[in-house]
């Protein structure tokens, strides 16, 4: 025992790692030649798609077609770009309706699954284990799996072609993934802080959000992110649900532009890039909490 | 004196661990009251479930007099300062201090006050615009203590609150918190795994083992009669020596007989004599009362020397005037000092009282 004797200054260093700076990074070395070239190859084979899908959007409608297919030597035009902004431009609704769907069904997983993320976390509760299994488990099905179902729950409950019938979808199916992905933040802040707080005078509810919750604003930017990604990228439910050209979403609007006698291919290559931007924007403006939510653990304590 | 607070049979069962068993204490109105144990003894349990942190699996919790079992812990008033300090990571040290005047919404004057008061007190005043991520474990301690501090509540829950704290700043610390308690007047619940904290700050201390009270009773009481042996060693550094032994008219052990000092056995009884180093003498008076044996190794500490002493097959330790040369293997005599020596049932373990 003995714990009074302890040489000074050794006692005041602080617990494990708090007051020790990291260690300096190591200076990235360039990798070897073969390093390299493999990267090289991969980024062409990842990024040809999208450069193809992007030369497509800026070529007129000629020069898409031409054979040979003319990779640099062609007159950019924004004419596609501006076709999908365009009043009577067949996918523009689509973009609001996405983002209409994807913002509240963000939302709503978000406002729901924090608090009871928060719960699972903290309380002792009958069969905790298996609840949190059964949420998991419902991510394990494949939307068109229960696509049906749903279409004819739907249709008795007149929600077929309604915003707030894919809202209600898209919020069921982000829940239990942000229920998961809370609890995992959650149970890396000590609850002793709340316990501190409500001994301070605080009741449980305020606890939690005065001290709990300015630590979780990175977990919650993270799995916001991933539910919005879901959401907007979703394609199932929302041409199974949604044939009403009004009401419908951006990936099957964009869709519903293949399939006639002649196809606008300029449209479908602008559609789609207009289409991957907001995401792209997105989760580049919150990387540092997304790697920062990803590594779980990096909460501060 | 009136109760401040009371746990009445209060049981805690961690899955397989039974943390506390049926556990007994009465706090006194004012005193400066301190829970001693070995590390996963039940102090923090004991404390969480006092605050209303943990709920028991039976037993009440009365505080002056009026059960609070199923109060909030904002109800119960009592302020914790927890092991693991627990400020809030996103408020400075200022912050987290005032945080139970904020909880009370007191106008801004009195909080600033308050703090001036509290940072004074603790010397704190420069870590006052620190977040908890910038100081060191025993900044931390003192803002956690602060935030304690900052309030008037019915009693003070402190978790080892000193541990982690620097030797000098410990002893400074245990004297101002002695004088804080004195001059608060309030009720001080303060739980330790350090016998030397107990010694120097209880009016009255719990010895907690294995979640039971195994003794209360002012310092000087526990360390002068412990109940059982497993309180005799604990309490007291270095240990107290422990010698199987036979008693009856005498007590009879390997290589030593001592005369009975009157403790109550009958027949020949299976025991183990205790008695601690301080109370053993390398300068024989009485040759009745002594040990024999051979130096086993001797500690020179500064203030004292540690002597250790083989007595037939077993070793004790006697504390040494600083001054006192023994050598490795030398044969010495050490007399006992009969008043100050303890019996405990070899099998029971539980203290035999003089007749
Ligand atoms: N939340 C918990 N879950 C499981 N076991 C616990 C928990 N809290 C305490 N224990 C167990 O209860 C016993 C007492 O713990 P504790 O009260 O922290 O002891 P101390 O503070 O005296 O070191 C230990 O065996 C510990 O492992
Ligand atoms: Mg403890």
């Amino acid at each position: 025992m003995a714990t009074h004797i302890q040489p000074e200054g050794l006692a005041d260093k602080g617990i494990a790692g708090e007051t020790v700076a990291p260690p300096p990074r190591k200076e990235r070395k360039l990798g070897s030649g073969i390093e390299i070239v493999l990267l090289a190859i991969f980024m062409v084979v990842m990024l040809f798609p999208v450069v193809w899908m992007l030369e497509t959007a800026l070529k007129d409608t000629r020069d898409i077609y031409a054979v040979p297919a003319k990779v640099i030597s062609f007159t950019p035009t924004l004419d596609h770009f501006k076709n999908v902004f365009s009043s009577d431009s067949p996918v523009f609704q689509g973009f609001i309706n996405s983002v209409i769907v994807a913002g509240f069904s963000t939302l709503i997983a978000t406002v729901l699954g924090v608090p009871a993320a928060w719960a699972y976390s903290r309380f002792a509760l009958k069969a905790k284990k298996d609840q949190l299994f059964f949420i998991l488990s419902t991510r394990f099905m494949p939307p068109v799996v229960v696509v049906i179902p749903v279409f004819l729950m739907f249709r008795d409950l007149n929600l077929l072609d309604t915003l707030p019938g894919l809202i209600l979808v898209y919020s069921a199916f982000n829940l239990p993934f942000t229920i998961w992905m809370m609890k995992g933040f959650i149970d890396e802040v000590p609850a002793e802080y709340e316990e501190a707080a409500m001994l301070d005078g605080f009741s449980r509810f305020e606890a939690f959000w005065r001290v709990t919750m300015p630590l979780l604003i990175p977990g919650i930017a993270a799995t916001a992110v991933f539910a919005l990604i879901f959401s907007w990228n979703e394609f199932v439910f929302s041409i199974f649900l949604i044939t009403d050209p009004d009401t419908r979403t951006a990936p099957s609007a964009i869709a519903g532009l293949i399939g006639g006698t002649t196809i606008d291919w300029g449209l479908v290559a602008a559609s789609a890039m207009t289409f991957a931007v907001p995401v792209l924007v997105f989760a580049f403006l919150v990387r540092k909490h997304l790697v920062a939510g990803v590594t779980l653990g990096a909460v501060r304590r | 004196m009136t109760s401040a607070i009371v746990a009445e049979g209060i049981s805690k069962t961690f899955g397989d661990v039974e943390a506390l068993k049926s556990l007994e204490l009465d706090i006194p109105e004012g005193s400066f009251f301190v829970l001693l144990g070995p590390s996963g003894a039940g102090k923090t349990t004991t404390l969480r479930v006092l605050a209303g942190l943990e709920k028991p699996d039976t037993g009440r919790v009365l505080l002056n007099g009026i059960d609070a079992t199923k109060a909030t812990p904002a109800e119960r008033d009592l302020a914790m300062v927890f092991q693991s300090y627990a400020l809030y990571p996103k408020q400075t040290a200022a912050q987290n201090i005032t945080s139970p005047l904020r909880a009370r919404k007191l106008p801004k004057s009195e909080v600033d006050a308050q703090l001036k008061r509290v940072s004074e007190l603790l010397h704190i005043e420069e870590l006052l615009n620190r977040y908890p991520a910038q100081m060191s474990g025993g900044q931390m301690q003192r803002i956690a203590l602060g935030r304690a501090l900052v309030r008037d509540p019915r009693a003070f829950l402190m978790d080892e609150p000193l541990t982690n704290l620097d030797l000098k700043l410990r002893v400074e610390m245990r004297t101002e918190l002695t004088r804080i308690h004195r001059s608060l007047g309030r009720t001080f619940l303060y739980v330790t795994n350090d016998q030397v904290e107990a010694m120097s700050m209880a009016d009255k201390v719990a010895v907690l083992r294995e979640g039971t009270v195994q003794q209360v009773g002012a310092p000087t009481e526990i360390y002068d009669g412990p109940a059982n042996r497993w309180v005799a060693t604990f309490m007291g550094s270095p240990r107290m020596n422990m010698l199987d032994c036979t008693a009856n008219g005498r007590l009879e052990g390997e290589g030593w007989s001592l005369p009975n000092p009157g403790f109550g056995v009958s027949g020949d009884h299976r025991a183990v004599f205790g008695v601690r180093s301080e109370d053993l003498s390398l300068e024989v008076r009485d040759e009745a009362t002594a040990l024999e044996g051979t130096v086993y190794a001797v500690e020179p500490l500064g203030d004292r020397t540690l002597v250790d002493v083989e007595v037939g097959g077993q070793r004790i330790v006697i504390k040494a005037p600083p001054t006192a040369t023994y050598k490795v293997g030398e044969p010495v005599r050490a007399a006992v000092d009969m008043e100050r020596v303890h019996l405990f049932d070899a099998e029971s373990e539980q203290a035999i009282t003089r007749r």
